[in-house]
């Protein structure tokens, strides 16, 4: 019995940690490495470890108090500046409190905890790579009295070094509070100077006069000593006195490390995109005016006497386009950032909704050095984000059923990014419970999706039923829980990606899991486009929607149940007249006609156009807000003879014929 | 009796030591749990140990020893560190501060109590 209460104490402290620890790791992981609120993350998160170590210690937990121990030198490392705060880093503290997690429900079960030597090598190798002891000297170069320097921990005495090498403005305040209200009147205090700053130390003495606490408050700053006083003052508090910190020296001594540091940081500026994308437009206009030359090359040629004028402006073309496309790929490059940035913040909320539906899971990631266009990144966070919510809540059975089903308790979500030619492809993939087709059309049934006499069958027209998770509306979860919510489904994140021009298929197998696969273009600065005419309009089609261009003679085109079709190798591919899906009239008899063979995998579509014309760099602009909501055009773009012509929406196209097809099969 | 002030952020820890500490029949315990919470506990008795972490929030350790030692009510109250070998350096300081010694964490309870026993005895 004895035993059993102290246990009990330990698990109720530790969990209490860890919670603050993965708090503390969550926004470290989202922070800049090396801003302040990660600065004081990093020591929290120091501290929980700190923390744990010591209790598990105390109750004799070898493992759980080695493991709190190597993390502890991880952030001891990373809070002293031994270490850098990178992907390799994070991976480790994520890795190290999760199977601190594990542990402690273990104890909280009666069970051993697991095995952490692998772990306690890893970081071991890990922690040799880093170095350096700290470099005292900067502290001499400050007029800071003595008695505060010996009360600063080694921590504090870095931040201190750190904050001098930066020449942050350092003030020294002292306060005085009355006894009675010096707890609540510092706080208030240095919530405040938080906001303005990093408080380095906060020592404590008697009063000068009276039963009162002084506090010495060191601050670091970008706020002049007036702001920092009124803001004080604003707050309620008198009496404050201000010293402002004495540097003894010139701002910028010389010596190599200073040198080192300046060139580094005025090696790198930061852009807004917006000026990248007004350069881009300009790219896309020098692309016009390069066309343009090209054509008038040609005429030259066809022009008496011209002959030599035309070679040479054909080389000065040929010249122009090569330095063109160089100077092209030079700006998207500067926009390229690796989708790494946003699988943290994934890796995130996998914990966390993990935890919330009390599912065991695994998140393996790989390619998170695949590169995308920054603003694309931004707009991908949700829709994965959706995805993966999915996967954790509807997708991983609970850790019982999963028993039961002879799988590892432990599911498996997985997030895969590559690079494709021009493209970039993300799976998010999960070892759930798939999705039942004959389940997901009693749905559509029951929500009036599908009408009740569809006649489609699960097994033949597997890819048709999935298809309908993508419609409006539509959720197959029986119940709503907290952690997917109500209202936002899958049709949004196929609109979402859509606006990025990507399109999102599904793969399932009821019993062993779901894979969603987004791909979507590197970039949506400028891209290839094919110009092609139908109806007699002319549009554009993003070269990287179409996987094929077939020359077909029309009575190759066959009718099965009122739908057109035509064969591709050993496939039967459904096609759409695009002059028909705009209601254009239909174009005079043809005998050949071109299908662009667009779509993913089991959603293959043909689009049959009249004529294909030319192909080239295009720059999307927006359309007006009237016409925004039009489906299947995702914007228009100017060709050389200033026409203007429409870009299409192959994702929303597609969606579009497919559900036709569903509906429209009876 | 003796009377102790436990400051420590870490309650089973806080606890422990106080087990350990009020099992030997002749210490009074009061526990802070933080610098703040220490410096009103201060006055409230006259303690004969301080038992404190060092890494805190707010108020760390080094302040609180530095605070007792230059204190003329407080100057005399012996102070011993508990805390984990990382902090070293720190432990270093809190000496050359005037701490009258330090138990290293996870502690057996012989340790903590002769540490306790060897600062009472300096006074």
């Amino acid at each position: 019995m004895k035993k059993e209460r102290p246990i009990k104490e330990f698990l109720a402290e530790a969990e209490d940690i860890l919670e603050a620890a993965n708090q503390a790791l969550l926004s470290i992981e989202s922070d800049q490495a090396g801003n302040r609120s990660a600065v004081e993350a990093v020591n929290a998160l120091f501290r929980a470890m700190h923390s744990f170590k010591g209790l598990a210690g105390m109750f004799g937990l070898q493992a759980p108090a080695d493991l709190a121990h190597m993390m502890e030198s991880l952030l001891d490392g990373l809070r002293l500046g031994k270490l850098k705060l990178d992907s390799g880093t994070l991976d480790l503290l994520f890795e190290t409190t999760s199977l601190l997690g594990m542990q402690v429900q273990q104890l909280g079960r009666g069970e051993e905890p697991g095995e952490i030597a692998s772990l306690l090598q890893r970081i071991e190798e890990f922690l040799s790579g880093g170095s350096a002891t700290a470099d005292r000297s900067a502290l001499a170069r400050v007029r800071i009295d003595p008695a505060i320097l010996q009360v600063l921990t080694e921590y504090e005495e870095h931040r201190l070094i750190e904050n001098i090498e930066k020449r942050s403005d350092l003030h020294l305040l002292k306060v005085q509070f009355d006894f009675e209200s010096f707890e609540s009147g510092i706080k208030n205090l240095n919530t405040e100077l938080k906001r303005q700053g990093e408080i380095i130390c906060t020592l404590p003495s008697a009063a000068a006069s009276g039963p009162g606490i002084a506090f010495s408050i060191l601050v670091a700053t970008g706020e002049s000593g007036e702001s920092l006083a009124a803001r004080i003052a604003a707050i309620g508090i008198g009496g404050a006195v201000l010293e402002q910190v004495e540097y003894l020296e010139a701002p910028r001594p010389a010596g190599p490390k200073q040198d080192a540091q300046l060139r580094s940081t005025s090696n790198t500026v930061r852009v807004d995109i917006a000026k990248l994308d007004s350069i881009m437009n300009i790219v896309g206009d020098l692309h016009l005016l390069k066309s343009t030359i090209g054509r008038i090359a040609v005429d030259l040629r066809a022009a008496q006497g011209f002959s030599g004028f035309a070679a040479n402006m054909a080389k000065v073309h040929k010249n122009l386009e090569r330095k063109l496309n160089e100077l092209q790929n030079g700006i998207l490059d500067v926009r390229m950032v690796p989708i790494g940035q946003i699988f943290g913040r994934l890796s995130q909320a996998v914990r966390k909704y993990a935890k919330e539906a009390e599912k065991e899971i695994d998140l393996e990631m790989a390619g998170e050095e695949t590169v995308l266009d920054k603003l694309m990144i931004e707009d991908l966070a949700d829709p994965l984000m959706h995805v993966i919510r999915n996967a954790v809540d509807h997708g991983i059975e609970p850790p019982k059923a999963r028993r039961a089903l002879g799988k590892r308790e432990q599911g498996t979500v997985r997030l895969l990014a590559y690079p494709k030619g021009n493209q970039v492809v993300i799976e998010v993939e999960d070892d759930g419970a798939g999705i039942d087709p004959r389940k997901l059309l009693r749905k559509a049934v029951e929500k009036g999706i599908v009408p009740p006499d569809h006649g489609l069958d699960p097994e033949a027209d597997r890819k048709e039923i999935l298809e309908l998770i993508f419609l409006p509306g539509f959720s197959t979860s029986e119940t709503v829980t907290e952690i997917s919510g109500r209202g936002v489904g899958m049709d949004v994140v196929k609109r979402n990606l859509s606006r990025l021009s990507g399109i999102i298929d599904i793969e399932t197998e009821h019993g062993e899991g779901t894979r969603f696969t987004f791909t979507l273009p590197i970039t949506l600065a400028i891209i290839k486009a094919l110009i092609i005419e139908a109806g007699r309009e002319v549009f554009a089609v993003p070269v990287a929607s179409v996987l094929e261009i077939i020359r077909v003679k029309a009575d190759e085109i066959e009718t099965i149940e009122s739908r057109e079709v035509m064969a591709v190798r050993d496939e039967t591919v459904p096609l759409l007249r695009l002059s028909r899906a705009f209601k254009l009239p239909d174009s005079a008899q043809q005998d050949m006609l071109y299908v662009l063979l667009v779509g993913l995998a089991e959603r293959r579509i043909g689009l049959v156009v009249d004529s294909l014309k030319d192909q080239h760099e295009i720059v999307i602009k927006p359309l007006g807000k009237r016409l925004a909501a039009i489906p299947g055009i995702s914007g228009a773009t100017e060709l050389g003879d200033r026409k203007v012509v429409l870009v299409l929406d192959v994702e929303t196209l597609i969606g579009g014929a497919f559900r036709r097809t569903v509906v429209s099969s009876q | 009796m003796r009377n102790v002030l436990i400051v420590e952020d870490s309650k089973a820890i806080r606890s422990m030591i106080r087990v350990a500490l009020e099992e030997q029949g002749s210490y009074f315990v009061v526990e802070a749990t933080n610098g703040f919470e220490a410096l009103k506990a201060l006055p409230t008795r006259d303690f004969d140990l301080i038992v404190t972490d060092i890494n805190m929030p707010d108020i760390n350790g080094l302040e609180l020893i530095n605070f007792v030692k230059s204190n003329p009510a407080y100057r005399t109250i012996p102070l011993v560190i508990v805390s984990t070998e990382k902090s070293e350096e720190d432990q270093k300081r809190g000496l050359a501060l005037g701490a009258a010694g330090y138990v290293v964490k996870p502690f057996k309870k012989e340790d903590l109590l002769a540490a306790v026993a060897a600062a009472i005895g300096k006074t």
